[in-house]
């Protein structure tokens, strides 16, 4: 018998704001020490009210939007109960009744073509601090910075059906969401988590099978590697019997690469969720949502569009310059600059790119001056810099993003010189000190100049036209 | 009685104490609970911050039962206060014995409008959201509310308009605008006595009303008896409400962070039960139970949600009953006195006396209580009502 893999995920996303969801301490613990980003609220002592962050709304609106949700005008948050010691008022605030977003709709796509999975809810929740095992003291020790960092959970329908899917539809979530700026998305920085709930049935039935849920996946690799275990567990246990498949939480162990069944001490029990009677309903009038709306960007495909059709770049660039949104808005403002968008677009591919290659950056991290990159762009297409003095500008823009190029390129000596005598005098000196070059040249060996044309552009600095200086050292040779 | 005091040189006409539910950086907050014995705040309740810029002077803090939901502070950790053989509240005994010119209170589930109304005091509940709850001990935060109680109504007055207002710190606060509203409440002309809400009152009680009610009467106040039958159910509705909302927010005492910790345990589960065990007493267990299951799947929609639908229905009854009168006489407790003997006969009585305070609970709306007895208005109309517990208070001397 053919089988069909059911799936639909769980996947928490870091919103990215300043601060915690209900107080004021900063969201950002990376590099800190534990406990420094705390206070008596996110420590769930008595006496404190939480006070919604407006911006966790915004960016739960953003996230709403960007994945074609109906957001709610009134949203809600409820209380959460369980004991956990990371847990430290033993409840977690969230949205059960009426989360922010609820019925979206995101378009992915893979070898088989494109596909629609279907979004059933986005909610806004706090996260929960972290457990430091000492193994040394045999202690455990709670660290809360984590506690009360604003998450949204992006629950979807069960509407994939492999690997290759699910793949796909976090890297477009990860997309989307880098696009609106409301999250980074890293497995690897534990910015973006996934729970994976995966059933079996018979190609062409429409009964569901038995569900499990997978937990403890760090990777989009975990994931898959997770995703085909499982799926081949279910298919045995159908197939031959091996055992009898149960609606339970699993835990994923990639260096084991099995998934095993968490104690049902872990996983059961009752949330006993109520609505939180300290946070009044949010209420998203029509200002608040048109001010959300209007800040939404375009949408990667539709950039693409226009960079193709208003800007006349290629189907290669506008795929590369739409990869990532720092990316784009630093070629929008460079192009703005420098008027001319492919010029523009060869230097974000050739030259941005590649340093932020270069020194492994992802590309959501570069932070250059756009406007800065334009006008670098006209220093050196007037040829008032060279290509090369111009990529030394660029490196030292990726240092600093307040250098202004002009002045750079005048501070460093980068600007080209319009002194014939000083590049004769140079060329000069230059033929002088090698004669070989010269008679090989002479004697047709045309490549020979090139050792000379080379040292005479590092003695200026590479202050000068190479067509100028190409001409000079030929017609100071040929009159030898 | 006063557990903690500070020492003071300034007369008692500007000293307030605080029941020992709003948290306090200079002294201990242990809101009657062996859990919180000893415990620290980092920080001060808003109100008392008003007060001291304001110049009063928080002269101490007065014991209260577990978590201040009890009958009449019986079941604090340092045992009840007893006063010529009946159960009293140790802010009451403070206010009687001219320690303080007012107190502030939590008025979680009635006990301080009890005690208001059994020692002949003046106790304003204002409206939910007036006055911030910053800094108090959460235990049922859609009804619980700060009040203020003294042997006036003018010291009343005085010290909730020093304390209320708008608080960006507690997101349920009102806006000032809607806050201001208690300055332009129109006096109360016609008042309700609500017959369903006078059962079980025994005979002194009954004649607290009466004569209540004949002060207002004298005072040109229209008294009528009405009827509603929806009003008394408010009890049934507000001890789900509460026990739900008292078990999850205590939930946080758990021996991990702060407060009791058990001395033996062998795992984490251990640690939490044992310390819970060991710290709780008998009442707040059988609330956290009771509230615990009223939140289980099974029962949400049977019993929490219904809850929820009871108390709209009863905020309309009341908004109907407001169409035609502005504020509603009934009584604040069944007796005059509760004894020990009451409480060893039925450790539960507070969730049956509370049938007289759970309706201004339940709604938020205002309530004061004065000659005995009590009195709930519309939103916003606390200054209202304490005028005319003054303009009765004259009536009686
Ligand atoms: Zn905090």
């Amino acid at each position: 018998m053919r089988y069909e893999t059911v799936i639909g995920l769980e996947v928490h996303v870091e919103l990215a704001t300043k601060s915690k969801i209900f107080c004021s301490c900063s969201a950002h613990s990376f590099g800190a020490e534990p406990n420094d980003h705390v206070c008596p609220a996110c420590c769930g002592m008595p006496g404190m009210l939480p006070v919604v962050n407006r911006r966790v709304v915004d960016y739960g609106m953003k996230a709403g939007l960007m994945l074609n949700c109906h957001i709610n005008r009134t949203t809600t948050f409820d209380k959460k109960s369980y004991y956990y010691p990371d847990l430290p008022a033993a409840y977690q605030t969230t949205q059960w009744f009426a989360p922010v977003a609820v019925n979206g709709l995101v378009e992915i796509e893979t070898s088989k073509g494109k596909k629609n999975v279907r979004i059933k809810q986005i909610h806004m929740e706090e996260d929960a601090g972290k457990l430091v095992h000492d193994i040394r003291e045999d202690t455990t020790h709670v660290d809360f910075n984590r506690t009360s960092v604003p998450l949204i959970e992006i629950v979807s329908q069960p509407d994939l059906s492999s690997a290759e899917e699910v793949e796909a539809y976090l890297e477009r979530l990860k997309m989307l969401l880098r696009y609106a700026k409301v999250a980074e998305c890293e497995m690897a920085h534990g910015t973006m988590r996934c729970d994976v709930n995966l059933s079996v049935r018979p190609e062409g039935s429409d009964k569901l099978g038995v569900r499990t849920e997978m937990k403890n996946m760090n990777s989009v690799e975990a994931i898959k590697r997770a995703i085909e275990y499982e799926t081949a567990r279910h298919i045995d246990a159908l197939e031959n019997g091996t055992e009898v498949l149960v609606q339970e939480t699993r835990r994923w162990d990639d260096i084991k690469g099995k998934s095993f069944a968490m104690r049902t001490k872990e996983t059961a029990g009752d949330y006993r969720y109520f609505p939180d009677p300290n946070v009044m309903p949010v209420v998203i009038d029509d200002e608040w949502f048109e001010s959300i709306s209007a800040t939404l960007p375009e949408f990667p495909e539709v950039k693409k569009a226009r960079y193709t059709e208003e800007l006349g770049l290629g189907e290669y660039d506008a795929d590369q310059l739409t990869k990532s949104i720092a990316l784009c808005e630093c070629f929008e403002t460079a192009y703005e600059a420098c008027g001319s968008a492919k010029d523009a677009a060869n230097w974000m591919i050739s030259e941005v790119m590649s340093i932020l290659n270069a020194r492994k950056m992802t590309y959501d991290m570069l932070d250059i001056n756009g406007r800065a990159l334009g006008e670098l762009i006209v220093l050196v297409s007037s040829g008032k810099v060279g290509r090369a003095n111009g990529k030394k500008i660029l490196a030292a823009m990726f240092d600093d993003n307040t250098i202004l190029p002009e002045k750079y390129a005048e501070a460093n000596g980068f600007i080209v010189s319009n002194d014939t005598g000083l590049i004769e005098k140079t060329v000069k000196a230059a033929i002088e000190a090698d004669p070989k070059a010269v008679s090989d040249y002479k004697s047709g060996k045309e490549k020979a100049i090139m050792s000379i044309f080379g040292k005479c552009m590092k003695e200026l600095r590479g202050n000068c036209d190479p067509q100028v200086l190409r001409k000079i050292l030929i017609d100071t040779i040929n009159n030898m | 009685m006063k557990i903690y005091t500070s020492k003071v040189d300034t007369d008692s006409a500007r000293v307030v104490v605080a029941d020992d539910m709003f948290l306090t950086k200079d002294m201990p907050t242990a809101a009657g609970s062996k859990m919180l014995d000893g415990y620290m705040s980092l920080f001060d309740a808003e109100v008392l911050t008003r007060l001291s810029d304001k110049g009063y002077v928080l002269g101490g803090k007065a014991d209260v039962g577990e978590f201040a939901f009890d009958l009449i502070g019986e079941t604090s950790y340092n045992g009840a206060v007893i006063s010529d053989g009946k159960l009293t509240t140790a802010s009451a005994e403070i206010l009687k014995a001219g320690e303080a010119m007012a107190t502030l209170n939590m008025d979680v589930n009635g006990s301080t409008r009890r005690a208001a109304a059994q020692n002949g005091l003046v106790s304003i509940k204002p409206t939910y959201g007036t006055v911030s709850r910053y800094g108090t001990v959460p235990v049922a935060c859609s009804g619980e509310t700060v009040s203020v109680t003294s042997t006036t109504a003018d010291s009343c007055r005085e010290i909730l308009d020093a304390i209320a207002g708008h608080d960006d710190k507690d997101g349920t606060s009102l806006p000032t605008a809607s806050c201001e509203k208690v300055k332009s409440a129109p006096a109360i002309r016609r008042v309700a006595i609500l017959t369903s809400m006078t059962k079980g009152a025994d005979a002194d009680v009954l004649a607290k009303l009466d004569s209540v009610k004949a002060a207002l009467t004298a005072n040109g106040v229209e008294v009528c008896e009405i009827d509603n039958e929806v009003i008394p159910t408010a009890r049934v509705a507000w001890n789900i409400l509460m026990s739900a909302e008292l078990c999850n927010n205590v939930s946080r005492y758990d021996g991990v962070k702060y407060g009791y910790r058990a001395q033996s345990f062998s795992n984490i589960d251990e640690l939490y039960t044992n310390s819970r065990t060991e710290a709780f007493g008998e009442l707040l267990k059988s609330t956290i139970l009771f509230g615990s299951e009223t939140l289980s799947t099974d029962n949400y929609m049977k019993v929490y949600d219904k809850a929820l639908r009871i108390r709209r229905v009863i905020v309309e009854a009341f908004a109907k009953i407001f169409e035609s009168f502005d504020a509603i006489l009934m009584p604040a407790c069944s007796a005059l006195a509760y004894t020990e003997a009451d409480i060893k006969e039925n450790k539960y009585l507070v969730f049956e006396e509370n049938f007289y305070t759970a309706p201004a609970s339940i709604t938020g709306l205002p309530a004061v209580v004065f000659g005995g007895a009590q009195m709930v208005g519309r939103s916003f109309s606390e200054m209202a009502l304490l005028d005319l517990a003054k303009t009765c208070e004259k009536e009686g001397k």
